[in-house]
C-alpha cells in the first residue's frame, strides 16, 4: 500500500469524524438553549408602578422579573445622610447621586448581592437594610457597609413616565 | 441499495394509508398557490399583514386567538410589522388587568406582551352570543382541520343557496365545503368589505387567501425557521451519509482481501 | 457475559477493571464477533437504540415545559410550540420520533420473522422483545394523551373502556384507572407519570435483550450456526458500527423529512382541538402503528371477545418459537414459508388500512377475513408447514456457497448480501 493511499484514507476518516462532530454539536445546542428564558418571559421585561400613594419614609416592594424591587421615598434627613458619606469609607464606592438620580426616590433591586436573599427594611447598623441570611448591612442608599456581600444592591434600568409613575425595565 | 429502496417504498405506503385515512371528506377543495408550501416555502408578508387586517376587522368580533400575543406581529417569520407598528396595534386594544392596589380590575391600553384580546369572556359567553355554537379559537385552526389551509380557503368561499330538498333551521347556513354542509356561521365576506391600505383589491377570493395565510402563520409561527433548518439538516445528513458510505467501503475492503 | 479473557494494558486500567470490569465489557462489545453476512435489515437494532435515546432526551426536555393538568396541558403544548426556544423542533422530533420508532420496530420484528431469529436458542431474546413492544405501545398511547386534544381525550376514553369488557370487575377497574367517573385530570397526571417511567423500563429491557443476544450471538441471513470468532465473523467495531451508522443516517434523512416538512401528517387534525368531554370526534382513529390491532378489535362483534382477540394477536407472538415447528431458520431455504410470510405482511398492511376506515360494509368484511387469516397463519399454517415443507439444501457455512459455487438459491442470495457490503 502506497503512502499516498494511507493519507487519503486518513483524510476520509478524519473528515467523517469532523463532520459528524459538527452535527452532534448542532443537535445539542437546541437541547441547551431550550432552558434559556423563552420568548414570553423575555417579553415581560418592563413593569409600570404607580407611586402616588407612597409617603416620605416609606418603602414599597414590587415584583419585576420575578424579583422584588424596593422603591423608597426618602426623607430629607435620609437624603443628606446618604449624600454625606465619603466614598473612601465604602467597600464598593458609588456616590448616592449616581444611584438615585431623583434624590427623593431610591429604586433598587431588593436582592442581597451575597447569595440572593431579600434584605429587611430599616434594619441594621446603617439605617438602611439588613440581610438576615448572613448579616450584610446596607445604608440608606443601598450600599454595602458591613458583612459578606461584595457589592451594593443593584439599580435596575427605570424611568419616570410621569410624576407618579415609574417604569422599571 | 435495493433493500433500502424497499424500505422507502414501505414508508411511502404507510404515509399513503395515513393521509388517506385523514381525508375522510372527499370534497375537492378550491386550489390556490400558497407561498409557504414547498422546501423553501415562506409567508408572503403583505398577505400576512392584510390577513391580520381581515382578522381584526371581520373575524375577531366572534373568534378568539388566545395563543397569540401582539409581540408576535413584529417577530421574524410573521407579518413583520415594525415594533412601533405592533405597539400601536397593541395600544389600540383595551386590555383587562389587575387587581390594582384597591383590589379592583381595570382596563389599560394593550402592550406587546399581552395576548390577543378575546371577544368573549369564556366559551359559555361565546355560545350564548352565537346561538349555542362556539366560534372556535383560531390560533391553531388550520392544523385542527383535516383539509388545512385549502379547507379554510374553500369554506370562506363555499356559501351557496341550499339545493332543493335541503331545509335549514334559523341561523344555519349552507356551505359546500362544510362537514355535513350545515354551518352556523353566515357568509362573512363580500367584495370590498375591508379597505386594504396597500391598495390591493379586496375581493372575496383575495380576503380568503390573505386571512387563511394569516391563520397558517398563527398556527405554525415557526414555519419559515423550520423550512430553513430542515433544508440545512437534510443537506448536512446527505453529506455525512456519503462520507460514512465511503468510510464503510474502506473499512469493509479490509476483509474482502482476507476472505 | 463473555468467556474470553481481557487484561487492560495500563496499570490504572487494570486496577480499575479488577474492581469494576467496565473495560472488559467495553472490550466485549467492540470485539463481539458478528456474522459478516448480515444485511441491512439487521441494522434496525441499532436504529431502534437511537430512537429510544432520542425519545428519552427530547421527552426529558418537553417535560421541563409541559404541565400535566387538564386545564393547562393543551396551553403548555402551545407554549412549547410558540415560545420555548426550539420548542417546536423538540416537540416535532418527539411526536414523529414515536412513529419512526414503530416503523423501525416493525421492520425489526418482520426481519426476525423472515429469518427465523426467534427460534431456539433465541426464544428469550424474542420474548423480551415482545415485552418491549408491548411497553412501547403503552408509552405511545399514554404519550398521545398528554397534549389533551380531542383525540387524546377520546382515545384515552375508548382504550381505557376496553377494560370494562372484563366480567364482574371491569367497571371497577375502569374507574380505578381513571381515578374518577370519566377521563379527567387524575387520569392525565397518572398517564404522565407512567409515560415518563416506561421508557426507562424499556431501556432496562433493551440491556437484557442485548445481553441475551450476546449469549448465542446474532442469527444471520443464512440462518445457520457459525463458529465464533471465525472467518465467518467480523468484530463489531468498526465493521458493524460503521454499517449501522450508515443505515442510521439514511433513516435520519427520512426522519428529518417528516420533522421539517410534514410534521403533522402522521398525527390527527382533531388533536389540535382542545379536549371536550361533551363532543366526540366523527372518526376516532388511533395512531397508524396501532391500526392493525384496532381493526382486529373492531372486527369481532362481541365486546369481550373483541378485546380478547386484540390481545391474543399480540400475545400469540410470544409463543411463536413453539408454534413454528420448522427446523430451518431462514426463509431463504423455505420456499413455501417465504410465500406465506409475504401474505402475512400483506395481511397486516390490509388490517392497518381497514383499521383507518369506518367499520362498516366492505371494510368490516375485509377486516374479518384478514383477522381470521392472521390467526390462521400462526395457529395452523406455521405448525403444519414445519412438517410438510420441502426445504432447500442448507450450506455448511456462510462462506461455503461462495467458495464452493454450488448453484442453488442460497448462493445467489448470499452473493447478493455479500455484495452489499
Amino acid at each position: 500500500m502506497s503512502e499516498k493511499k494511507t493519507n487519503r484514507r486518513d483524510f476520509l476518516f478524519t473528515a467523517t469524524y469532523a463532520v459528524g462532530a459538527v452535527g452532534v454539536g448542532a443537535t445539542i445546542w437546541p437541547m441547551i438553549d431550550q432552558m434559556n428564558p423563552d420568548a414570553s418571559v423575555k417579553a415581560l421585561a418592563s413593569t409600570e408602578v404607580d407611586v402616588s400613594a407612597v409617603n416620605p419614609g416609606k418603602t414599597i416592594t414590587v415584583l419585576w422579573r420575578g424579583k422584588p424591587v424596593f422603591i423608597r421615598r426618602r426623607t430629607q434627613d435620609e437624603i443628606s445622610e446618604a449624600r454625606s458619606v465619603k466614598l473612601e469609607e465604602l467597600k464598593h464606592p458609588e456616590s448616592d447621586e449616581d444611584r438615585a438620580k431623583n434624590p427623593e426616590w431610591l429604586v433598587m433591586l431588593g436582592v442581597c448581592t451575597h447569595l440572593g436573599c431579600v434584605p429587611l427594611d430599616q434594619k441594621g447598623d446603617y439605617n438602611g437594610w439588613f440581610c438576615p441570611c448572613h448579616g450584610s448591612h446596607y445604608d440608606i442608599s443601598g450600599r454595602i457597609r458591613k458583612g459578606p456581600a461584595p457589592t451594593n444592591m443593584e439599580i435596575p434600568k427605570y424611568e419616570f413616565v410621569n410624576a407618579n409613575t415609574i417604569k422599571i425595565g | 441499495m435495493k433493500k433500502l429502496l424497499r424500505i422507502f417504498f414501505l414508508l411511502i405506503l404507510i404515509t399513503g394509508i395515513q393521509s388517506n385515512s385523514n381525508a375522510a371528506e372527499k370534497v375537492e377543495y378550491l386550489k390556490t398557490d400558497w407561498s409557504f408550501k414547498g422546501l423553501f416555502g415562506k409567508f408572503d408578508r403583505a398577505a400576512l399583514q392584510r390577513g391580520y387586517q381581515v382578522y381584526t376587522e371581520v373575524c375577531s368580533s366572534c373568534h378568539s386567538m388566545k395563543y397569540l400575543s401582539y409581540r408576535n406581529l413584529a417577530e421574524k417569520g410573521g407579518p413583520e410589522f415594525t415594533e412601533d407598528q405592533a405597539k400601536v396595534i397593541a395600544a389600540s386594544f383595551e386590555v383587562k388587568d389587575g387587581p390594582n392596589a384597591d383590589g379592583d380590575m381595570f382596563t389599560r391600553p394593550g402592550k406587546l406582551s399581552d395576548k390577543f384580546v378575546m371577544p368573549y369572556e369564556n366559551v359559555k359567553a361565546a355560545q350564548a352570543a352565537n346561538g349555542g355554537a362556539y366560534p372556535p379559537d383560531m390560533s391553531v385552526l388550520v392544523k385542527a382541520r383535516g383539509g388545512g389551509v385549502d379547507y379554510i380557503y374553500s369554506l370562506l368561499q363555499g356559501y351557496e343557496d341550499p339545493p332543493v330538498g335541503v331545509t335549514l333551521d334559523d341561523g344555519v347556513y349552507y356551505n359546500k365545503y362544510m362537514y355535513g354542509n350545515k354551518i352556523k356561521m353566515s357568509n362573512q365576506l363580500s367584495d370590498g368589505l375591508v379597505e386594504y391600505s396597500d391598495g390591493t383589491n379586496a375581493t372575496v377570493e383575495q380576503m380568503s387567501k390573505d386571512v387563511t395565510t394569516f391563520l397558517m402563520w398563527a398556527a405554525e409561527p415557526h414555519l419559515e425557521a423550520r423550512h430553513q433548518m430542515g433544508f440545512k439538516a437534510i443537506i448536512y445528513l446527505i453529506i455525512l451519509t456519503v462520507l460514512v458510505y465511503f468510510s464503510m467501503k474502506r473499512i469493509w475492503s479490509r476483509i474482502k482481501t482476507e476472505v | 457475559m463473555s468467556d474470553h479473557q481481557y487484561t487492560p494494558e495500563s496499570k490504572f486500567g487494570k486496577w480499575f477493571n479488577d474492581r469494576l470490569p467496565l473495560l472488559t465489557l467495553a472490550n466485549h462489545l467492540t470485539d463481539y464477533p458478528t456474522p459478516k453476512n448480515l444485511n441491512y435489515w439487521w441494522t434496525f437494532g441499532g436504529i431502534l437504540t437511537f430512537c429510544l435515546i432520542t425519545q428519552i432526551v427530547t421527552g426529558l426536555v418537553l417535560a421541563m415545559h409541559y404541565i400535566a393538568h387538564a386545564d393547562m396541558a393543551f396551553d403548555s403544548v402551545e407554549h412549547i410550540m410558540r415560545d420555548v426556544n426550539y420548542g417546536w423542533l423538540i416537540r416535532y422530533i418527539h411526536a414523529n420520533g414515536a412513529s419512526m420508532f414503530f416503523l423501525a420496530v416493525y421492520i425489526h420484528i418482520f426481519r426476525s420473522l423472515f429469518y427465523g431469529s426467534y427460534k431456539a436458542p433465541r426464544e428469550i431474546i424474542w420474548i423480551i422483545g415482545i415485552i418491549i413492544y408491548l411497553l412501547m405501545m403503552a408509552a405511545a398511547f399514554m404519550g398521545y394523551v398528554l397534549p389533551w386534544g380531542q383525540m387524546s381525550f377520546w382515545g384515552a376514553t375508548v382504550i381505557t373502556n376496553l377494560f370494562s369488557a372484563i366480567p364482574l370487575v371491569g367497571e371497577g377497574i375502569v374507574t380505578w384507572l381513571w381515578g374518577g367517573y370519566s377521563v379527567d385530570n387524575p387520569t392525565l397526571t397518572r398517564f404522565f407519570t407512567l409515560h415518563y417511567l416506561i421508557p426507562f423500563l424499556i431501556l432496562g429491557l433493551v440491556v437484557l435483550h442485548i445481553w441475551a443476544l450476546h449469549v448465542p450471538g446474532n442469527n444471520n441471513p443464512v440462518g445457520i450456526d457459525i463458529k465464533k470468532p471465525s472467518k465467518d465473523t467480523v468484530p463489531f467495531h468498526p465493521y458493524i458500527v460503521i454499517k449501522d451508522g450508515f443505515a442510521l443516517l439514511m433513516f435520519m434523512i427520512v426522519f428529518a423529512f417528516f420533522v421539517f416538512y410534514t410534521p403533522n401528517i402522521l398525527g390527527h387534525a382533531d388533536n389540535y382541538i382542545e379536549a371536550d368531554p361533551l363532543v366526540t370526534p366523527a372518526h376516532i382513529v388511533p395512531e397508524w402503528y396501532l391500526l392493525p390491532f384496532y381493526a382486529i378489535l373492531r372486527s369481532v362483534p362481541d365486546k369481550l371477545l373483541g378485546v380478547v382477540a386484540m390481545l391474543s394477536a399480540i400475545f400469540i407472538l410470544a409463543v411463536l418459537p413453539w408454534l413454528d415447528t420448522s427446523k430451518i431458520r431462514s426463509a431463504v431455504f423455505r420456499p413455501l414459508y417465504r410465500q406465506f410470510y409475504w401474505i402475512l405482511v400483506a395481511d397486516v398492511l390490509i388490517l392497518g388500512y381497514v383499521g383507518a376506515m369506518p367499520a362498516e360494509g366492505l371494510y368490516l368484511l375485509i377486516a374479518r377475513v384478514a383477522t381470521a387469516y392472521y390467526f390462521l397463519h400462526f395457529l395452523v399454517i406455521l405448525p403444519v408447514l414445519g412438517f410438510k415443507e420441502k426445504t432447500l439444501p442448507i450450506p455448511l457455512s456462510i462462506t461455503e456457497p461462495v467458495l464452493g459455487g454450488s448453484p442453488n438459491l442460497a448462493t445467489a442470495k448470499n452473493k447478493e448480501s455479500l455484495k452489499i457490503k
